[in-house]
């Protein structure tokens, strides 16, 4: 299978690149560092450990999916690597998604070690919840699913910094969304109320995939919902994906 | 089958580039058929537009005007590209593979099974002598060394077409025999070849049409075998021992030139030469060489892009 060749060197690329493991690095010591800070606060030891941990997994599979997805299809073009590979009779639609499996993969693995960083963490300290937890990092790598097919549409036409500035702004409206039409509705003006809903039915809410305070809290989780979080990331991720396929069926390689 | 190998009608490539959308003319107007089994020589100043119909002919670019076909295909399409390898100008291939797993993944994109691929790169690595480096990474190869690779992942799927975009540049001169070799083999095998390089004693060799082209359009398509067979220009001979007075005795003109003690002659053909070497011998000369003038690829080169400049200054503007 063609798409897996690409998605298997895709997964060699980011393997071997040592950016990868810095980060991984410094992901670990964050977690290991909420120990440090945990225990510096009043109270509530276990939910602020679980908190911190969570957030980090979350912050540092978002670099990783910024900095490694960016420059993934585009430094193909850059380098002029696509030359010898899209005059291979491969269609250029299993190109980009065997792109987007390796690195999706690739982010499996990193969100991987990460928890089991996190779940060592937990049991090192005596605290409870690493179960409880990992609903939460499941949505944390879905949400990066939904995160590189944007990168991945950006990087088809621009250049890293702005798909990198592009990509940004939309995780942080993604998070903002939700947010902005509650606080719309709750307002009277009925512009600004609009404006919300139609920013919220064009971009996908990445709010849905937080579930990280009510890990925090050691609540039950609610098995349907993850599958709607789920399914909602994975139909978004498939959009853009498709998107990002018909611009790169169309472009020159200069 | 279709036994035209390449087939352009009306080829046209314009760039547009930048926020002002300025526009370049990569190709103009490009006409032409390459027949199976050919090997045809693509040459050209810089910025003549030899890596643009390259590219469009790969897939690479979409042209702005007219269409073209390889082996009958329409080029961009799956059965267009799976007959063709390519080696681009300049190549750039993933660094952190070594030269084995390089060589797999280009293989798998072809859709060859294991077996086939590692038989074919058992065959590929002896022939580019790169069997020592199976198991390195690219990023430390040579320059070289990644343009032999890039020539065995041209060649990985057998394809019925070999375009090279200037194959030798940057290599050695035992790397440039290697890749002449290498065409030659594949030439004798009935592979049809598209090379585009700027040493044209190579080409002349190696090819048998070459194409001019200049600002985009093809000038000229000449067979190398009428440069060899009818060219010949003249016989020049050179001599020592002969002073300015006995050289103008032998009755054969003026000498073409006349320096560090030697004296050159060009004669029309292989009779006069042989006439005037006697002359000199018995005036007490030595002979130093004798050299037939042909007008080689190099030469018609020169006179073409002579006559394109020509054209160009005498256009009002
Ligand atoms: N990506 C591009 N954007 C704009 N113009 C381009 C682009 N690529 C090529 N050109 C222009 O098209 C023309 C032909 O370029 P091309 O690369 O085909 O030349 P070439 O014959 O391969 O030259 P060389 O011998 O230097 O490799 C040049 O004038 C060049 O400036
Ligand atoms: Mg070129």
């Amino acid at each position: 299978m063609k798409i897996w060749a690409i998605a298997l060197n895709t997964f060699r690329e980011a393997v071997r690149d040592k950016i990868l493991y810095t980060l991984l690095f410094f992901a670990l010591l964050m977690i290991g560092a909420s120990v440090l800070v945990a225990e510096l606060a009043v109270g509530e030891y276990d939910k602020i450990l679980r908190d911190l941990g969570l957030s980090a997994i979350n912050l540092f599979g978002m670099l990783i999916a910024v900095f490694v997805g960016i420059g993934l299809v585009y430094k193909e073009i850059e380098r002029k690597t696509i030359y010898t590979i899209a005059s291979k009779p491969i269609p250029r639609w299993q190109f980009v998604s065997g792109k987007y499996i390796g690195l999706a993969g690739t982010l499996a693995l990193e969100v991987l070690i990460m928890a089991i960083g996190f779940a060592l963490m937990l049991a090192f300290t005596g605290a409870s919840g690493a179960m409880e937890s990992m609903p939460a990092i499941w949505l944390t790598w879905i949400e990066l699913l939904v995160v590189i097919a944007v990168a991945i549409v950006f990087s088809c036409f621009s250049t890293p910094a702005l798909s990198a500035l592009f990509t940004l702004g939309f995780i942080l409206i993604g998070r903002l969304t939700a947010p902005l039409k509650e606080f719309a509705d709750a307002g009277n003006s009925e512009v600004l109320k609009d404006f919300a809903a139609v920013v919220y039915k064009i971009l996908p809410d990445l709010q849905t995939f937080n579930l990280r305070a009510e890990a925090a809290y050691g609540r039950a989780y609610d098995w349907e919902y993850v599958g709607y979080a789920t399914g909602y990331g994975l139909l978004w991720a498939g959009v853009l994906l498709a998107l990002a396929a018909v611009i790169f069926q169309f472009r020159d390689f200069k | 089958m279709s036994d035209i190998a390449i087939k352009a009608v009306g080829l046209r490539k314009v760039y547009v580039t930048g926020f002002l959308r300025k526009k370049f003319v990569g190709l103009s107007k490009l006409d032409v058929e390459v027949k199976r089994g050919e090997t045809f020589g693509y040459i050209g100043p810089n910025g003549s537009g030899k890596t643009t119909t390259i590219k469009l002919l790969m897939g690479l670019n979409f042209p702005t005007a007219g269409h073209a076909e390889i082996f009958g295909h329409p080029i961009g399409s799956m059965a267009a590209r799976a007959k063709v390898g390519y080696l681009p100008e300049r190549p750039y291939f993933y660094d952190y593979l070594t030269a084995l797993e390089f060589l797999h993944f280009y293989g798998q994109l072809l859709g060859m099974d294991k077996a086939a691929r590692v038989k074919r790169i058992d065959e590929l690595l002896p022939m580019v002598h790169m069997e020592r480096a199976r198991d390195i990474q690219l990023r430390k190869f040579s320059k070289g060394m990644l343009q032999r690779v890039g020539l065995a992942q041209a060649l990985m799927g057998e394809p019925e077409l070999v375009v090279l975009d200037e194959p030798s540049s940057g290599l050695d001169p035992m790397g440039r025999r290697l890749i002449r070799d290498v065409i030659l083999e594949l030439k004798r095998k009935g592979t049809t070849i598209m090379l585009s390089s700027h040493i044209l004693a190579d080409v002349e060799e190696v090819c048998d049409r070459v194409a001019i082209i200049a600002k985009g359009e093809i000038q000229q398509i000449t067979k190398t075998s009428e440069l060899v067979g009818h060219g010949l220009h003249g016989v020049e001979a050179a001599f020592e021992n002969l002073s300015s007075e006995l050289a103008l005795g032998l009755g054969f003109g003026e000498p073409t030139a006349h320096a560090h003690g030697r004296v050159t002659f060009l004669v029309e053909n292989h009779e006069r030469v042989n006439a005037l070497v006697r002359a000199a011998l018995e005036a007490g000369g030595a002979l130093i060489r004798v050299t037939p003038q042909r007008q080689s690829l190099e030469s018609l080169f020169v006179d073409e892009m002579t006559a394109v400049d020509r054209k160009d200054r005498e256009k009002p503007t």
